[in-house]
């Protein structure tokens, strides 16, 4: 998505690496997503599937 | 003792025979008080031969604050992928296990300068008026 979008930007975490972002984030399991600090995406989604609930996460979502 | 062993090498350069375009391998690190920085920068290191068209750059996190700066680099160890430009992929921490596997194909996707997604995402993308950024919480066991 970022490669695709200039507007999207990411950052792949080790929880181990950095446990204060695991505690900040509530990350219980992984992958989780976090969406411009305020939402969560849980799991390996399918593209499609991800890319609705990111887009839903970032409040976004194109075409409503 | 090379993290990489001689058929990690042999199977990541033929992977990376797929590679069409130059992609720059950007590492952030510091000698002390950072846990797997020596770790990151050793396997990219590493790396980084295994094709003429990966090239590493090594910067200290804490000398080189400008570039820090320039590519919104917070914590260490950080390695930016820069295509034909910065495209905003970031892998914080040692790129170890299915990381390392999802490195190689980040580092693929910027070579070939395409993302790879099938059209009704590349859409959906195209429609976006905001800024997005995403932070994939993983573990690389």
């Amino acid at each position: 998505m970022a490669i695709e979008s200039d507007l999207v930007t990411a950052d792949m975490v080790d929880a181990a690496e950095f446990p204060h972002l695991a505690v900040k984030y509530a990350v219980h399991g992984v992958p989780r997503t976090v969406v411009n600090e305020v939402a969560f995406v849980d799991g390996a989604l399918p593209e499609a599937g991800y890319l609705d609930e990111v887009l839903k996460g970032a409040g976004l979502a194109a075409g409503g | 003792v090379p993290l990489l062993r001689e058929e990690d090498r042999t199977a990541i350069r033929q992977r990376l025979e797929g590679m069409v375009q130059p992609v720059r391998l950007v590492n952030f690190t510091q000698e002390l008080e950072c846990a797997h920085c020596r770790e990151t920068r050793t396997l990219l290191e590493e790396l980084a031969p295994l094709s003429d068209k990966l090239s590493l750059t090594v910067h200290n996190f804490q000398i080189d604050t400008s570039e820090a700066e320039k590519y919104g680099v917070d914590k260490i160890p950080a390695t930016v992928l820069v295509g034909d430009r910065d495209r905003g992929v970031r892998f914080y921490g040692v790129p170890a296990g299915y990381e390392f596997a999802s490195l190689l194909e980040a580092i693929l996707a910027l070579s070939r300068r395409d993302s790879g997604l099938a059209p009704a995402s590349r859409e959906k993308l195209a429609a976006l008026a905001a800024p997005v950024h995403l932070q994939v919480i993983v573990t690389p066991t």
